[in-house]
């Protein structure tokens, strides 16, 4: 046990005197960052997108932008997010000449990856609601945006709450390729603790402590927003 | 009012409406009656395009509702209508039910006229226009004796006081016209009852209605005028005594001796 007690140690060392928790506090905020923007960025293109994709067909415009949203979903889809990354920041960001922080980069990746699982979630739950609502809508006289925006789709983000926080789940986890990148994120933070106390075994174990206590915080988060947003329901 | 020329619906090569001609005057009631199948849900949705016709013309006031130039959200704050299911909206109270179309129209009327610069026209404050809705639709709640159940939810009402809460709705746009779409078909015979004496109510004020129904004894004591549909065709319409005293067409007498 001993052994165990001396890398305690060292990892104190590193974490508290050689300034380890600001690069964890760091690695943490970008963490949080990418994924809360990710998910914001997502949600807000998703919703477009879905909204797009259960457009009625029968004029032209609809069906290109719906031939457009699907590429976009089937390509973000079809490529692994590491891959996304690395062709973002190194291949399309010299090709146009932009210079992004790997931070700023990250944050746009996930989004626009978040954007195409999230716009397919939305979909269904758009689906989901009874056609009734639109007509109830269009019947006073209100705009398909409007009885879109008011009516459809908070009912919508009612029904696929739990999966959208399986999605902030799935995104935060994630994040934790973006040191491909070289942005700074919790495991970068503890990276480096390992690597200059000579010692990976508890920095990577509170590294998985913090991960998982994140996600418990968030399923707590969402579970109570599903309380306040069931309040319409029948079961209360 | 509304004037129906030649219209025909299909639902793929499925023919409903085949060639239908109907004048609504200002104020009627009119009753469509029929066997299930026989189009009169659907003329009554051409009505206001909730169906778009494959061909013929909806004019209402003269302008023509199947044009894609008209706005038909506009046309359609001055048509009402009720649905079998109430269609009544979910995620809202009663009250910000029946406030939403009025206050959401009325925004944008101001922000026109704001742009228009017309120093005559009344600006009214997003307060101010709340407030109006509100007090509107709580006088709409005062008249089906619904004011207590205001911050309801829709699932708690029960089928009766949603389709009365629905015909509100429809009524707090202050249209002209109001089309019920079998606005007892999905109740408790017990609450059918009710949701007719709100009708009949509104009948009594002048309001001109269109009503797709099975309710006989409702279509006898309101309609002005009773049609008579079959297999996408008007066979027969007249006076609730001429149809239901003296019905001529044979499909007609078959009918009625089967539902009176």
């Amino acid at each position: 046990m001993s052994g165990f007690d001396r890398k305690i140690q060292r990892f104190l060392e590193v974490f508290i005197n050689a300034g380890g928790y600001n690069k964890v506090l760091e690695g943490l905020q970008n963490t949080l960052l990418i994924a809360v923007l990710g998910l914001v960025i997502g949600i807000v293109v998703g919703t477009l997108i879905a909204t797009v994709r259960v457009l009625p067909k029968y004029k032209r415009l609809p069906r290109i932008l719906n031939g457009i949203c699907s590429f976009y979903v089937g390509l973000f889809r079809g490529t692994p997010i590491v891959v996304q990354l690395l062709v973002f920041y190194y291949v399309l960001l010299p090709l146009m000449g932009l210079k992004m922080t790997s931070v700023a980069v990250s944050v746009v990746v996930f989004g626009l990856n978040s954007a195409a699982y999230i716009s397919e979630i939305m979909r269904s739950g758009i689906q989901s609601v009874d056609p009734g609502q639109m007509e109830g809508g269009r019947a006073v006289g209100l705009s398909y945006g409007t009885t879109m925006m008011r009516i459809i789709i908070p009912q919508a983000v009612k029904n696929i709450l739990p999966t959208l926080g399986n999605e902030f789940i799935a995104l935060i986890k994630e994040t934790s390729v973006v040191s491909f990148v070289g942005a700074t994120d919790l495991y970068v933070a503890f990276n480096y603790i390992g690597s200059n106390s000579y010692e990976f075994m508890v920095p990577y174990l509170v590294m998985a402590l913090i991960y998982i206590a994140l996600v418990l915080i968030i399923s707590m988060l969402v579970k109570a927003m599903e309380r306040s947003l069931r309040k319409s329901d029948r079961s209360r | 009012m509304i004037e129906v020329v030649n219209l025909t619906k299909c639902f793929g090569d499925l023919q409903v409406l085949k060639g239908i001609d109907l004048t609504i005057e200002q104020g009627e009631k009119v009753v469509i009656i029929g066997p299930s199948g026989s189009g009169k849900s659907t003329l009554l949705r051409c009505l206001n395009c909730m169906e778009d016709p494959t061909s013929g013309q909806v004019l209402y006031h003269g302008v023509d509702l199947t044009d894609f130039k008209v706005d038909i959200n506009e046309q359609r704050q001055k048509i009402g209508m009720v649905f079998q299911h109430f269609n009544l909206f979910n995620n809202k109270t009663v009250l910000e039910n029946i406030m939403l179309a009025p206050v959401i129209t009325q925004k944008k009327k101001m922000k026109k006229l704001r742009r228009q610069k017309d120093a005559d026209a009344e600006i009214k404050t997003k307060a101010q226009i709340k407030a109006d809705a509100k007090e509107n639709a709580l006088a709409l709640l005062e008249r089906i004796g619904l004011t207590d159940k205001a911050d309801a939810y829709p699932s708690q009402l029960s089928g009766g006081q949603k389709q009365r809460v629905a015909i509100v709705r429809s009524l707090a746009m202050n249209p002209d016209v109001m089309l019920f779409d079998e606005p007892t078909s999905a109740l408790d015979p017990e609450m059918v009852g009710e949701v007719l004496e709100v009708m009949k109510d509104l009948a009594k004020s002048g309001m001109t209605m269109v009503v797709v129904t099975h309710e006989m004894g409702f279509a006898r004591e309101v309609g002005d005028r009773v049609i008579f549909m079959d297999e996408g065709k008007i066979l027969e319409e007249g006076t609730p005594d001429e149809i239901f005293n003296h019905p001529k067409n044979p499909r007609l007498q078959e009918f009625l001796s089967k539902v009176l």
